[in-house]
């Protein structure tokens, strides 16, 4: 999607981030900024449109065309507006051994959107992710940066029950292993909706 | 090895398994443990004091290479060495990167020390930087490992403002810093030179080696890459000894590894261990054994060629060694456990699509084996419109993939689909032959 239309530039009046940005690496680094910069655009704005691109280009010191072929490689920025709730859920195999698959298949059926897509309110997006290091406590969804882990089916329901109700559930924290009992887990939205 | 001592006063035992002392994991999982007042509480950045004040940075490699320490990322080359082929210093900038992008799956450890304990990690790379005299140092953290590179951030801040990272540290003229980069979702990062890429703010293909990072790296300059795993393990042996660390293990493999266990077992998790202790120990002893019956199990990470469930072969050691004389490799130590009932062409499926993802496009037999053939041959066998003449077409397409691609993520996809092939050939058949799978259960999810 190309947008051609003038929007305020986003680092107008955020001088102090992009220089905090560029600080972080060696003088010889500049373009090492790049992804910090698309990071802190995608997280305001949830995408990062083609204005966007050209801005971080110029700041970079490259062509707005290397700034889309570097934000093209990678799975988790946007070019289109996703969710306010991108729901990620990890479909590897440790996860489809604990029924990621069919997780999936509830999900479309809830949201009414496929891999890839998000609803028409702009509330839901869902995206089926490649392996998110939770193996451990699978089945596992990311919501936009926070992970439910150890997704049953009743606790899938509380979620999607919560997030239309625009609340963020907290997240409860599992180690597993060795830490089991440390952080014994406490599921959100009380005991009904824990250990099914 | 499996009667190691347990006791050592500072020792925590694993509360699975009293033989065992978790050093490394111990403060995963504890409330608080993340900040630097708790960490110094427990002992913390007195290995840093001691390399620093006490040793000489060539004293420091030769203690890593005595212990006998080998990078936990995967490949298992000794670290000392990899440290030692940095060149003398020349007055300009050296780098130390902590590859921390964890994406291989059935691995999950790195995530716990990035959230829980990441002072633990920046201790180990200043000890890493003051060996190597490297000048700054990156934490590469995977994207989605968001409270992780958070957490990580502010354990950074916190060491700058107590002076254990900047210039001077613990006043004794040594000069360092780190800084914490978010990746975007790519597996490719985890290879060193893919991640440089990245880092750079590059589209992350691999280069061509050589020039090795040593001679040529970040910015051009003299580069280590080193896992988080190994960095942390360096504390530990700077504050006990090489002596200690080489006391645990197998012949080849030294000290304690962070194992990791999934799929249908009692307690999955992370679990650390000497090297060399066995898998049944692992998969029975700590994880409480699997909960359905299985087949085979996976031993690494998703990479590593997977082994039928077999008394020779849950007796193994999990070393390097061990798992490479039968054909495999330790990866990870990311163990995957695989029921009965899940059809192994579609389990070999799940991976082959995380690969063709995956595939930089960078080099042919990659960008056209992995990322189209592959997931294409197989979506057909699983849709049960497979010709039995497929299982050999497919055979044949990874054995001509094997060793051709430009970096190692093209065999880490079809080595594990020759293992398959190996062990359990008579599922690809089936399935062929009848266009339904010999196990066709598909309802994993809990209620």
């Amino acid at each position: 999607m190309i947008e051609l239309e003038t929007t305020t530039p986003f680092f107008q009046d955020k001088q102090e981030v992009v220089d905090e940005i560029l600080s972080r690496y060696p003088e010889e680094g500049r373009r090492s900024a790049l992804m910090p910069l698309l990071w802190e655009v995608q997280r305001a704005e949830r995408y990062i449109s083609e204005a966007r691109m050209h801005e971080i280009a110029e700041i970079v010191g490259i062509t707005a065309t290397e700034v889309k072929g570097v934000l093209s490689f990678y799975s988790t920025y946007h070019e289109q507006p996703v969710g306010r709730y991108h729901i990620q859920i990890c479909s590897t195999l440790s996860c489809a051994l604990a029924g990621a698959d069919e997780m999936y298949d509830h999900l479309v059926n809830e949201l009414g959107i496929v891999n890839g897509e998000t609803d028409a309110e702009g509330r839901f997006s869902l995206q089926k992710a490649e392996c998110v290091g939770s193996c451990g406590t699978a089945p596992v969804l990311l919501v936009n940066d926070t992970y439910y882990e150890r997704v049953t089916k009743s606790r899938c329901r509380h979620l999607l029950e919560a997030l239309r109700r625009d609340e963020m559930p907290e997240p409860w924290r599992e180690r597993g292993g060795d830490n089991e009992g440390a952080e014994k887990a406490t599921p959100f939205g009380g005991a009904e909706g824990g250990e099914a | 090895m499996s009667d190691q001592p347990a006791a050592s006063p500072q020792g925590i035992l694993s509360r699975h398994d009293e033989r065992y002392q978790v050093t490394m994991y111990r403060r995963v999982g504890v409330e608080g443990a993340h900040a630097l007042e708790s960490y110094r509480a427990a002992g913390g950045y007195e290995a840093a004091r001691k390399a620093l004040t006490t040793m000489t940075p060539a004293q420091v490699i030769d203690e890593v290479k005595a212990a006998g320490l080998r990078g936990r990322g995967g490949a298992g080359f000794p670290t000392g060495v990899k440290w030692s082929f940095m060149p003398p210093p020349d007055g300009g900038p050296r780098y130390l990167v902590c590859n921390a992008d964890e994406s291989e799956p059935g691995s999950f450890k790195d995530r716990y020390f990035l959230e829980d304990d990441p002072h633990q990690l920046i201790e180990g790379m200043i000890i890493a930087a003051y060996a190597m005299q490297v000048t700054f140092g990156f934490i590469y953290i995977r994207g989605e490992y968001y409270e992780g590179y958070q957490r990580t951030w502010e354990a950074v801040k916190e060491a700058r403002a107590a002076g254990l990272l900047g210039q001077d540290i613990l006043g004794t003229g040594f000069s360092f810093d780190i800084t914490v980069h978010r990746g975007a979702g790519a597996y490719i990062c985890g290879e060193e030179t893919a991640l440089m890429n990245s880092l750079e703010g590059l589209r992350a293909n691999p280069r061509l080696k050589p020039p090795f990072p040593a001679a040529a790296g970040m910015y051009g300059r003299p580069t280590t890459i080193n896992n988080v795993e190994t960095l942390t393990s360096v504390v530990h042996i700077v504050s006990k000894g090489a002596a200690w660390f080489a006391a645990m293990g197998s012949e080849d493999s030294k000290g304690t590894k962070v194992y990791q266990v999934s799929g249908p077992v009692k307690r999955p998790g992370v679990y650390e261990m000497p090297m060399g202790a066995t898998f049944r120990e692992l998969i029975y002893d700590f994880a409480g054994g699997p909960t359905v019956e299985a087949k085979a199990f996976i031993p690494g990470g998703s990479s590593t060629p997977m082994f039928p469930w077999e008394d020779r072969f849950l007796d193994m050691s999990m070393d390097f060694g061990t798992l490479a004389k039968n054909g495999s490799m330790l990866g990870t130590g990311g163990v995957i456990v695989i029921p009965r009932d899940k059809c192994i062409v579609d389990a070999l499926y799940n991976l082959v699509r995380f690969y063709a993802h995956e595939s930089c496009g960078k080099c042919t037999p990659c960008r056209e084996g992995v990322g189209h053939w592959l997931p294409r041959m197989y979506q057909k066998l699983v849709a049960g419109l497979g010709r039995p003449e497929d299982v050999d077409l497919l055979e044949n397409v990874v054995g001509n993939i094997r060793g051709t691609a430009f970096c190692p993520l093209a065999d880490a996809c079809v080595m594990p689909v020759q293992a398959s092939l190996k062990w359990f050939r008579d599922e690809y058949e089936y399935l062929a032959a009848n266009g339904r799978p010999k196990y066709q259960k598909n309802d994993w999810w809990q209620a």
